[in-house]
């Protein structure tokens, strides 16, 4: 089966390199080429597929002939969702699927474009089998160049009895589809991209382009929102800080492409409706691709410290040179094409929707500019000083927080706004009730949260509030007005209303959703309790208006994981409250044994990988958290100890003695048994975090409501037939008009 | 045995893109440029006519004033209007293929 694998592979570059070459001759008119190279993208996507699904056999069979296998699986890696994921946890397996979800997206919208934009279609597929060629060819270099570790089908010889298994920190049910997720998001942006290039090749730069490939741009936006949202959600349940999001470079390599794509999904409504800022929607399309290839190298690279360093390797300047091509060649396109950009509008009035969203893109690309700066400024002090700086998160937070209150409020006002221009009563009318409501969340915050000591915190609680209301008025009074035409009951008008209108409502979901995003990351941060306790079993502590006892210790041991897990069973009380809560956190310590000679079975736990498993009681408006740090101080003479006299052991054995090292497996595994016990019965102090975050649930709700409000807008309507209807409709009356109105 | 299996898959993927290269004659240029006309009619009609839908929509919720509405109105029915007979004269001359 690995041979089928490779071989579809291999012959998939090949595949790849005919879809560039085909379009291209497409591109002279000779439909015939461009029918060839739309099959070919099929057939790229096919070959793709069964390279994929071969490797997640042999994962599932534990072929520890394949290298790539043999790193990032074992026996005892659980099938679901370890095995089936495990192959995205390596180089070569990520860059498979980096061109495998692309040919998916490609075969989509060239299936789904199929007859229509003749000539833009070649220069758009030319341009992704060009991304094709690049990613499969980076796979293919592979077999020439081994050390590039980009081959998945590399041998291994010979061939081990076991694997090394997957990375600790990827053993995580997020993990599993958290890189998908966003990798799926980077990909899914060469579709627009590869349109806006067809559209500026051929000077068809109408709106054309847009509306087909919009539901692309708005499903990477969904995919990418989802990977971020599971990344923060990973860093708060996994990593012991207490935190979600940690302005970590790989993390800021996602935001930077959400933030330009989701002012890219703003600005292509003002030219679908107004012909209006042609040069700078496809100046923002031509940068979100760049920063998703940017977000690919810096993963990939591991040229900035990250959490995410299990990624270096050396396609970091491969991806760069792809990102300087493609940031070089389109600007001379751009530049070339800027008499055929030129808007056919201008702004009519400021008090419109149009300009609003001139603010929000440019209050985006603004946040873009200050996450590039921030993320690569240890890069830039390098190069200017000679020596590395990184800018931390309060840095960011001073550049981030206004601008993020400011888009808010863009966000609140502009769905209260007409396109062209909208009238001071209907603005004073508009405005009346978010601005009562915005006035009430504030007071409700300074009173209830004691938020007058948090300024920002009071502010972004404000223009939550703000928008919300503004959201819900829209509904409401959208819905009302629909009633007044049809006579329908309330409810059945907002259903319809939101039916006929999926685009513009499920977009002011999403905005409704990131107020409520705000509220969780306002609160939880400018409110939250923490405190590093340092409790003995038995004891406990106070903090704010919590008492927290450290009951017992607790141990276990994975065999199959190879880890060792040091625990704590801790309770908790709140004042007033009858009854306790019983948190278990742990820390999960996993053994380099399997990569060393066995010599010393204890500390190995401690020189490896760890995890922490977070013990947690969410609620509705707070969330109390807490981490464990064993103090392994008082355990360190034991595993000394224990650990020479098994080294001195394995001295004394002689080469090919089965029975005494199968003796020495099982006398240590013993030894860690009793170690685990040893730890129980010492009871040694523990560190502990204790956190209350107040409404983070509030965060990944509203991070929830974004996503389905994403997913309304995506939704396609029943089809080409009702809307030839509307446009029948519109037609006779606009024929009727144009029959009635004189000369 | 890879080798042999890349020959077949080769000969596979050849043989499924050439199916339109048997093809006899090809589409004229024009045609294509003119079906691309077309759509770009389309899109823009659509687009037009989402804009009157929401302009009739903004006014129903009091965003714009009665004088304001009628204008803007007028005007992109206008502008559909130029529009349907710019889609008119397209379809009319459309350039056989």
């Amino acid at each position: 089966m690995n041979a089928v694998g490779a071989a579809a592979l291999f012959v998939a570059f090949l595949t790849a390199i005919y879809v560039v070459v085909s379009a291209l001759l497409g591109t002279r008119g000779d439909s015939r080429w461009a029918d060839s190279s739309r099959r070919a993208v099929y057939a790229l996507c096919a070959l793709l597929l069964i390279a994929v699904l071969s490797l997640e056999l042999a994962f599932l069979r534990d072929d520890f002939s394949l290298a790539l296998v043999a790193q990032n699986s074992s026996t005892t890696t659980p099938t679901w969702p370890y095995k089936l994921t495990a192959m995205w946890g390596s180089q070569a397996g990520s860059l498979l699927l980096w061109a495998t979800v692309l040919s998916i997206a490609a075969s989509a919208v060239l299936a789904m474009t199929r007859g229509h934009h003749r000539e833009v279609v070649p220069w758009a597929t030319a341009v992704m089998g060009g991304i094709a060629v690049f990613f499969t060819g980076l796979i293919a270099a592979g077999i020439a160049f081994p050390g590039a570790e980009t081959w998945p089908f590399a041998a291994l010889s010979p061939v081990p009895v076991e694997g090394q298994g997957l990375n600790p920190l990827l053993r995580h049910p997020l993990m599993a589809i958290h890189p998908p997720m966003l990798y799926a998001g980077y990909v899914f942006f060469t579709i627009p991209f590869a349109f806006a290039i067809g559209a500026l090749i051929t000077r068809r730069l109408d709106a054309s382009w847009i509306r087909s490939t919009r539901r692309f741009a708005l499903i990477a936006w969904v995919l990418l929102t989802i990977g971020l949202a599971l990344g923060a959600r990973w860093s708060y349940s996994e990593l012991g800080w207490g935190g979600y999001w940690a302005w970590d470079p790989v993390e800021n390599a996602a935001l930077m492409p959400w933030l330009t794509g989701t002012a890219f999904l703003h600005s292509i409504m003002v030219q679908e409706r107004r012909g209006m800022l042609r040069t700078w929607n496809v100046s923002l399309i031509v940068l979100t691709f760049a920063l998703s290839l940017l977000g690919t190298f810096l993963v990939r690279s591991g040229i900035l410290q990250s959490i995410h360093a299990f990624g270096e390797s050396k396609v970091g300047p491969p991806l760069l040179i792809l990102i300087a091509t493609i940031l070089i060649g389109s600007t001379l396109l751009i530049v070339s094409r800027l008499g055929d950009l030129r808007s056919e509008r201008r702004i009519d009035s400021l008090a419109s929707r149009e300009s609003f969203f001139l603010v929000n893109n440019f209050l985006l690309v603004a946040l873009a500019a200050v996450v590039f700066w921030g993320t690569f400024f240890p890069l830039i002090s390098e190069a200017l000083s000679g020596e590395e700086s990184s800018l931390a998160a309060p840095w960011f937070n001073r550049f981030t927080t206004p601008i993020g209150i400011a888009l808010l409020f863009v966000a609140g006002i502009g769905p209260l706004l007409a396109w062209r221009r909208v009238s001071l009563a209907g603005i004073r009318r508009s405005l009346m009730i978010p601005t009562a409501a915005a006035a009430l969340a504030g007071l409700l915050a300074w009173l209830l949260g004691d938020a007058g000591g948090e300024p920002l915190a009071l502010v972004l609680f404000v223009v939550a509030g703000f928008t919300i209301a503004s959201v819900s008025q829209e509904l409401i009074r959208g819905a009302a007005a629909r009633r007044s035409l049809t006579g329908d009951p309330l409810l059945l008008s907002l259903g319809r209303l939101v039916a006929r209108n999926r685009r513009r409502y499920g977009g002011y979901v999403v905005h409704a959703g990131i107020a409520v995003m705000f509220i969780g990351i306002a609160a939880s941060s400018s409110f939250q309790t923490s405190e590093d306790l340092r409790l003995e079993p038995g004891q406990e502590a106070r903090v704010a208006d919590y008492t927290v006892r450290y009951v017992e210790p607790t141990e276990s041991i994975d065999s199959a994981q190879q880890s060792l897990t040091f625990g704590a069973v801790i309770e908790v009380w709140r004042d007033g409250e009858p009854e306790s809560m019983i948190l278990a956190p742990s820390r999960e310590y996993f053994s380099v044994n399997s990569q060393s000679d066995g010599a010393a079975p204890l500390r190995s736990f401690f020189e490896g990988e760890a995890t922490s498993e977070i013990g947690r009681q969410e609620g509705l408006t707070t969330d109390v958290w807490t981490a464990i740090q064993p103090d392994l101080s008082s355990l360190d003479l034991v595993m000394t100890k224990v650990d020479r006299q098994f080294a001195q052991r394995i001295e004394q054995i002689e080469p090919g003695d089965v029975e005494a090292m199968r003796q020495l497996a099982t006398d240590q595994g013993e030894a860690i048994a009793r170690f685990a016990q040893f730890y129980v019965l010492n009871s040694p102090a523990a560190n502990i975090r204790f956190n209350v975050n107040p409404f983070i649930f509030w965060l990944w709700a509203g991070i929830g409501i974004a996503v389905l409000g994403a997913l309304l807008a995506l939704w396609p309507g029943s089809g080409a037939r009702r809307r030839e209807v509307v446009s029948d409709i519109y037609a006779a009356r606009l024929a009727r008009e144009l029959a009635s109105s004189p000369g | 045995m890879e080798y042999l299996l890349a020959a077949v898959a080769i000969l596979s993927v050849a043989a499924f893109v050439a199916v339109p290269l048997r093809r006899s004659g090809s589409e004229q240029p024009a045609a294509i440029a003119a079906a691309a006309d077309l759509e770009d009619l389309e899109a823009r009609k659509l687009a037009k006519y989402r804009e009157i839908r929401d302009t009739e929509l903004d006014h129903a919720q009091g965003k714009i004033d009665e004088q304001d509405f009628r204008r803007q109105d007028a005007e992109l029915r206008a502008e559909a209007v130029e529009i349907l007979s710019a889609l008119d004269d397209q379809k009319s001359t459309k350039p056989s293929s």
